[in-house]
């Protein structure tokens, strides 16, 4: 017997191992390779790998299965033996002999069944676990790129509904198909060596079965797949919904909100209605064959019994024999939906196993020493972009820091500031140019040396409905509690010791029960406590209140001085955390400098960060003045890259124009 | 055996539990109190209930069914009869005179017993199916309904994936029982009823002998019953736990990429993957416990009859003909059996999924609507905090005691330190929460006395997280105010200077802002939330830090429209950056939920001491 370990204690045992955890991670599930040919079972084979350690149980599962068959064969047929023999001749000895085997073979059939079930709960909730968790791994290491995508929906119908599909096929229908379709053609045989016209017959009622059996195929392939699809779409709406439940409540949009879930549930229900259809006329027509076949035998058995050329004894034997062969083919209709329904889980399983990780380790698993960031030419274009210039979502990026250096990334909003900061970590892959730590290329470097050398504080917080200490020691898990206190010092987040149970306090879903400042503070703490030697901080503090983003910046500032620093702002006093400035606008780099520079040269940085309403109420809100500006400040030696003047007046005739209708 | 599995398993959810605990945290003090409704307690009357309401509007079409039915199998079952009379009085004239005769009228009633067989079966498939999906499209319903009707602070501890898990996987082990449990039942109970009165006819002795297998029958299934559905309760809980860490951790797969961790999470992923598989082995086992039970009961009451009643036969008390055709009908009464079992199973299964959906259900909003509320005319936006004393968590409150006037008409800013309970205040105003003690008024009247759709057309507020649903720029926007033309929504959009960046998307307002409004920059979802909240026109409208993620220049913009906006009707702008609270007429300075200070920007500026003017100064020091 396969005797897996038991993982209840495993997982809980070796906490420390993350590293070779995480090499399990990136390994590939265990599908088989796709052959040329796609079949409909294509998919449902190449899962054939996680039977592998379950075969002993499966073979012996088909051993018990094969034995209480035949034990519910040799039951009647004991019972006439029974009857024909010791009772038709008063032997007394020999009906408790006989009627004694009997019911020792009725207890064996029991016994057998019982044996069957127990081991085929082991085996196939095996696999289904096995396929979870491995779907599980695959999707953590898929790119943001896939999830950005995919419906969460899709994702989950698949790893709960389509895995309990392949679990129930595996469970009973194979064994049943099997069983029934051993039985066909046993009894077919036995009815062709019995008369074989008559037999004849009985093989050619296949023809109609067959084509009923292709025809509904085809369509019932195409409606389950719409139906297991639809499945993920409500799903999908579900989530959307209970996320989003805030707003819809703010708005009181629940009216709408149902409306768009009503028609998803009721598109679902179209379809689930269309299969029945389907089902029901495929599963009457199956019923009925066999009986139409039943019908014609009847007759032309009798005109050949009529005619002397069987006995009636033969056609009394064939018919009880066909009889025994209509469940077998009835079932064979729910067997088969059955299993059309696996083979379509299946597929839509193995599209995942199939969509392989384009942001995989590099060879070089040393962390960073110095921390120094080079981006060289970077360019960056969503996957789902079209080819034109604009599509790049960043172009021609350059950019250097050096370790220890602190750069404010100043730009207006969609900009590309956080698809700038999500390149780093490889969250996305640059579509051109590369990116640098302490001179190796990222793509060079495995991901978790990678990102423990590089830490974001998204603008979003996204935090766990775990503890807090969960939350923030999600990228140090071995953290002391000095560096938690540590870390909640210099994100001024002492509020989580006010908090009902400290540290073990569990915060609401996405950080839900915390005030805004209050989760953002938690996520900034987060990424400090990770010690990087890259630390990007993508406007983290915009939701904290003048007072307390003071203290953080000054917390901050003796944590930037030892790490290289990329911070995201919008507002002068984040940007002064920085030693030097780079101005992003429409995707490229303008202008680099320090803050004083900028301000005095760039017309365009200083309308973004602007104090006062100096610039919108200025005399001359022509957009063709910044030129002669930005031409002093090319004097003025600031760097700027080429293009510059083209996009920042751009950028500034953008802001300009609803700026004045706004006016009006 | 059972009481040994049992234990263990209890142990194992129990270290579970602890374990749980260590990463997920604690919520309140009492462990099994972290679920606004207690999901442990079974729900069979509020299930069975769920259920009737259901079924109820096809109370008659289903009886048309179970007529149907009986008649689809009374075809079924005469089949082998007509074969055998075929057989038996239609061959023998064509052997002996060539007449065909007999066999021809045989034949015919075959075929129309085929048809009719054939008839009824298609018909009953396609409607019981379809009631099923009726049912199962109305449950759909019912719940989501009632998830959305349920107030803020059931979901803030509920979680989206429970949500997800009662609404996806609970219906689809409903599904399984509606779909195709009914058919295989009514067929065999009707087979067993029909055998049963059979086998007392034919021989009372060998009948009754038969009948003391019931009541062991009985009590299999009463501890099938008791142990499945403890069972089963704990397949659905599991399933939760897997759903909720699986959403989870797709929700925040950005976080768990960048800090790696992934190891972590397969962990705990695993831990509840392999809960799931134990408990649902369970149900296995005890299936192949009950099943195979049920079984063995049939064959030695064939074995016992057929020696019993061999016996009888060797003393004449019996013909031989009587036991064969017992014997024959005790494997009739038998093989049903094996159906009503697995439907049994699939009841168990549905019924414990029934019991958590019913839970819910049965679970009453904590924000209700009164029952009868009191129209709003016109409204004009006067909002009245009276004492207001709110707790999120008992005994720790974050409004110790709240006084407040805001006149019609009156723009209010809020400021203070962060956790000072800003967004608390403007939660209460749009009565996501109700005090704890004390009353807010709209226009002087409780907000407890005004039904929610009501209430929500008047006040609408803009929260600090912009979420964003599925589907393009434009409904996006429309979702504040689901009539609006194409016209308006652009309109909407002008005016607070996101066309800009709207019209430099591929598509325009039909970009698909991708999931959760992935497609948008943060500040570029804040513009069309702001839009969103323009569209909606309400008469009070609270913004909660809406121009954060803005650059100055937007904001800038925000503020131009707000102007315009603002100007009749009543706001409540919170706000860090003091440049938004320059269009306010008064402001508020927020305090551990009390009012430190409290007048126009310029006096309190003027006022030199105190805490607004210190924040301003601190302000326009940070602006360089
Ligand atoms: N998944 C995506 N597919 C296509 N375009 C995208 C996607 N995500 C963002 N964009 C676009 O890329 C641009 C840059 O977005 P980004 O989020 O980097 O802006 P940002 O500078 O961070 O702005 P903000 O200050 O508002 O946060 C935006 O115009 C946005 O519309
Ligand atoms: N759902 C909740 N459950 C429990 N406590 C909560 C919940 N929401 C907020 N709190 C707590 O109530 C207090 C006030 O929160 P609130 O969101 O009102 O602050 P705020 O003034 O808006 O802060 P910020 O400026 O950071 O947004 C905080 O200490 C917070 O932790
Ligand atoms: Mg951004
Ligand atoms: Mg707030």
């Amino acid at each position: 017997m396969t005797q897996q370990p038991s993982p209840a204690t495993v997982p809980s045992d070796n906490r420390s191992t993350s590293h070779t955890a995480s090499d399990g991670l990136i390994s590939a599930p265990k599908v088989s390779p796709s052959p040329e040919r796609h079949r409909r079972t294509t998919s449902l084979l190449r899962l054939a790998p996680y039977i592998r350690p379950y075969r002993a149980r499966w073979i012996s599962m088909l051993l018990f299965s094969l034995a209480s068959l035949s034990a519910t064969i040799v039951i009647p047929l004991m019972t006439k033996a029974v009857i024909d023999g010791p009772v038709s001749h008063h032997d007394q000895r020999g009906l408790w002999v006989l009627g004694t085997a009997a019911l020792a073979i009725g207890m064996a059939e029991a016994i057998l069944w019982f044996g069957r079930r127990w081991l085929v709960a082991r085996a196939t909730m095996g696999i289904e676990r096995d396929i979870r968790k491995d779907m599980y791994a695959r999707l953590q290491v898929l790119p943001m790129s896939f999830h950005g995508g995919w419906q969460s929906g899709q994702l989950l119908s698949r790893i709960m509904n389509d895995l309990s599909m392949i679990r129930r096929l595996l469970s009973f229908g194979i064994v049943m198909l099997i069983l029934n379709s051993l039985q066909i053609v046993v009894v077919t045989i036995i009815l062709l060596v019995l008369y074989w016209p008559l037999g004849a017959v009985v093989v050619i009622s296949i023809v109609p079965i067959a084509v009923t059996v292709l025809h509904n195929q085809r369509k019932f392939t195409k409606l389950s797949r719409m139906a297991q699809d639809q499945t993920g779409v409500v799903a999908t709406t579900v989530e959307e919904s209970a996320l989003g439940l805030r707003v819809i409540k703010s708005f009181g949009r629940e009216d709408y909100i149902y409306d768009r879930f009503d028609e998803k549930a009721t598109e679902l229900f179209d379809i689930q209605v269309r299969k029945v259809r389907l089902q029901a006329s495929f599963w009457t027509l199956l019923e009925v064959i066999p009986n139409i076949t039943l019908i014609i035998v009847l007759g032309l058995g009798a005109a050949a019994t009529g005619s002397g050329a069987i006995t009636l004894g033969t056609l009394v034997a064939f018919i009880t024999m066909m009889l025994s062969l209509v469940w077998p083919i009835s079932s064979l209709g729910f067997l088969l939906s059955m299993s059309q329904e696996a083979m379509t889980a299946a597929d839509r399983v193995v599209e995942i196993f199939d969509t392989e990780p384009d942001i995989t380790d590099g060879p070089v698993a040393e962390l960073s020493h110095g921390g120094s960031l080079r981006l060289t030419d970077v360019g960056f274009k969503f996957p789902d972009a079209g080819d034109d210039d604009d599509a790049w979502a960043l172009r021609h990026v350059n950019l250097e820091l050096t370790p220890g250096e602190t750069i404010a990334l100043v730009g207006a909003t969609g900009s590309g500031k956080s698809v700038l900061t999500s390149l780093i970590p490889r969250l996305y892959d640059v579509t051109e140019g590369r990116i640098e730590v302490d001179g190796t290329d990222i793509r060079e470097l495995t991901l978790p040396a990678l990102r423990e050398t590089v830490a974001t504080a998204f603008e979003d917080p996204t935090l766990f409905s775990l503890s807090v200490r969960e939350n923030l020691t999600l990228g140090r898990p071995e953290a002391t509690d000095e560096e938690i206190a540590e870390a909640i010092d210099v994100a001024q987040a002492h509020f989580v010791h006010d908090l009902p149970f400290g540290l073990e306090t569990r915060i609401g879903e996405q950080g839900m029960s915390l005030s805004g400042g209050q989760r953002q503070r938690l996520s900034l703490a987060r990424a400090v406590l990770t010690h990087p030697k890259v630390l990007v901080l993508d406007d983290t503090l915009s939701a904290l209140d003048v007072h307390t983003e003071s203290l953080v910046e000054e917390a901050l500032r003796r944590v930037l001085h030892e790490v290289t620093g990329l911070v995201v702002a919008h507002r002068a006093s984040t940007v002064l955390l920085a030693d030097r400035v780079a101005l992003l606008q429409d995707g490229r780099i303008t202008h680099v400098g320090t803050h004083a520079q900028l301000l005095a040269t760039v017309p365009s940085y200083r309308y973004l960060l602007a104090a006062d309403d100096e610039l919108d109420d200025g005399a001359d809100p022509d957009p063709t003045w910044c030129t002669d500006d930005d031409r002093r400040c090319a004097q003025d030696g600031v760097e700027i890259t080429e293009g510059s003047e083209e996009a920042s007046r751009d950028d500034l005739s953008g802001v300009h124009r609803p700026m004045r209708e706004a006016r009006r | 055996m059972s009481t040994e599995t049992d234990t263990q398993t209890r142990k194992d959810s129990e270290q579970f539990a602890r374990e749980e605990e260590r990463w997920r945290g604690r919520m309140s003090s009492e462990h099994d109190d972290d679920l606004p409704i207690d999901e442990s307690r079974p729900m069979r009357r509020e299930a069975r209930q769920l259920l009737g309401s259901l079924l109820a509007p096809y109370k008659k079409m289903v009886v048309v069914l179970i007529v149907l039915v009986i008649i689809e199998n009374l075809a079924r079952l005469s089949v082998p009869r007509l074969v055998q009379v075929g057989i038996d009085h239609g061959v023998p004239p064509i052997s002996r005179a060539n007449d065909p005769h007999v066999l021809l009228i045989v034949l015919g009633v075959l075929v129309a017993v085929v048809t009719v067989q054939a008839v009824t079966r298609m018909f009953f498939l396609r409607q019981s199916g379809t009631i099923g999906e009726l049912a199962l499209l109305e449950l759909r319903r019912r719940i989501f309904r009632h998830f959305q009707r349920l107030d803020v602070s059931f979901h803030d501890k509920y979680t989206s994936g429970r949500v997800v898990s009662r609404s996806t996987n609970d219906v689809e082990a409903i599904q399984d029982m509606l779909e195709n449990g009914f058919d295989s039942l009514v067929t065999a109970v009707l087979t067993l009823v029909g055998t049963a009165v059979l086998l007392i006819t034919l021989d009372v002795e060998l009948g009754l002998i038969c009948l003391v297998s019931f009541p062991i029958l009985v009590a299999l299934s009463a501890w099938f019953r008791g142990a499945s559905s403890r069972t089963y309760r704990e397949v659905r809980e599991s399933a939760a736990l897997v759903i909720v860490q699986f959403v989870e951790t797709m929700t925040g797969i950005k976080a768990v990429q960048a800090y790696r961790r992934e190891p972590r999470n397969q962990e705990i992923f695993e831990e509840v993957a392999e809960r799931y598989r134990v408990i649902n082995e369970k149900t296995f086992r005890l299936v192949a416990i009950f099943m195979p039970s049920v079984k063995l009961i049939g064959n030695i009451m064939t074995g016992i009859v057929l020696l019993y009643g061999g016996y009888r036969v060797l003393h004449g008390h019996m013909t031989v003909g009587v036991l064969t055709a017992f014997l024959l009908y005790l494997r009739m009464f038998f093989e049903p059996m094996q159906d009503i079992t697995q439907f049994f199973n699939t009841f168990q299964s549905a019924s414990s999924a029934l019991e958590k959906v019913a839970g819910v259900i049965a679970t009453p909003p904590g924000i209700k609507d009164p029952d009868e509320p009191k129209q709003l005319e016109k409204v004009d936006g006067a909002v009245e905090f009276d004492d207001v004393r709110f707790e999120y968590v008992a005994d720790r409150p974050v409004l110790p005691g709240l006084t407040l006037d805001i006149p019609a008409g009156q723009t209010v800013a809020l400021v203070g330190t962060t956790g000072a309970g800003k967004t608390t205040i403007a939660k209460l105003m749009a009565r996501f929460y109700d005090p704890t003690s004390g009353a807010v008024r709209l226009d002087g009247v409780d907000l407890r006395d005004v039904d929610q759709p009501q209430l929500r057309r008047h006040v609408v507020l803009v929260t600090q997280e912009n979420f964003m649903f599925e589907g393009s720029v434009a409904d996006n926007i429309r979702f504040g105010k689901p009539t609006a033309t194409d016209a308006e929504i652009r309109a909407a959009a002008e005016a607070v200077g996101a066309d800009h960046f709207i019209d430099k998307l591929p598509d325009g307002y039909d970009t698909d802002v991708a999931k959760r409004g992935g497609r948008l920059s943060a500040g570029q979802r804040q513009l069309v939330a702001f839009a969103r909240a323009f569209l909606a026109d309400p008469a009070v409208l609270i913004l909660d830090e809406a121009t954060s993620s803005l650059d100055i220049p937007s904001e800038r913009l925000v503020q131009r429209a707000l102007e315009t906006v603002l100007a009749d009707r009543t706001a409540l702008i919170i706000a860090h950056r003091l440049s938004t609270v320059e269009v306010a007429d008064r402001v508020l300075v927020l305090e551990h939920g009390r009012v430190l200070e409290d007048g126009t920007p310029a006096d309190l500026i003027g006022a030199g001491d105190g805490r607004y003017a210190a924040l301003h100064r601190a302000w326009v020091e940070s602006l360089a």
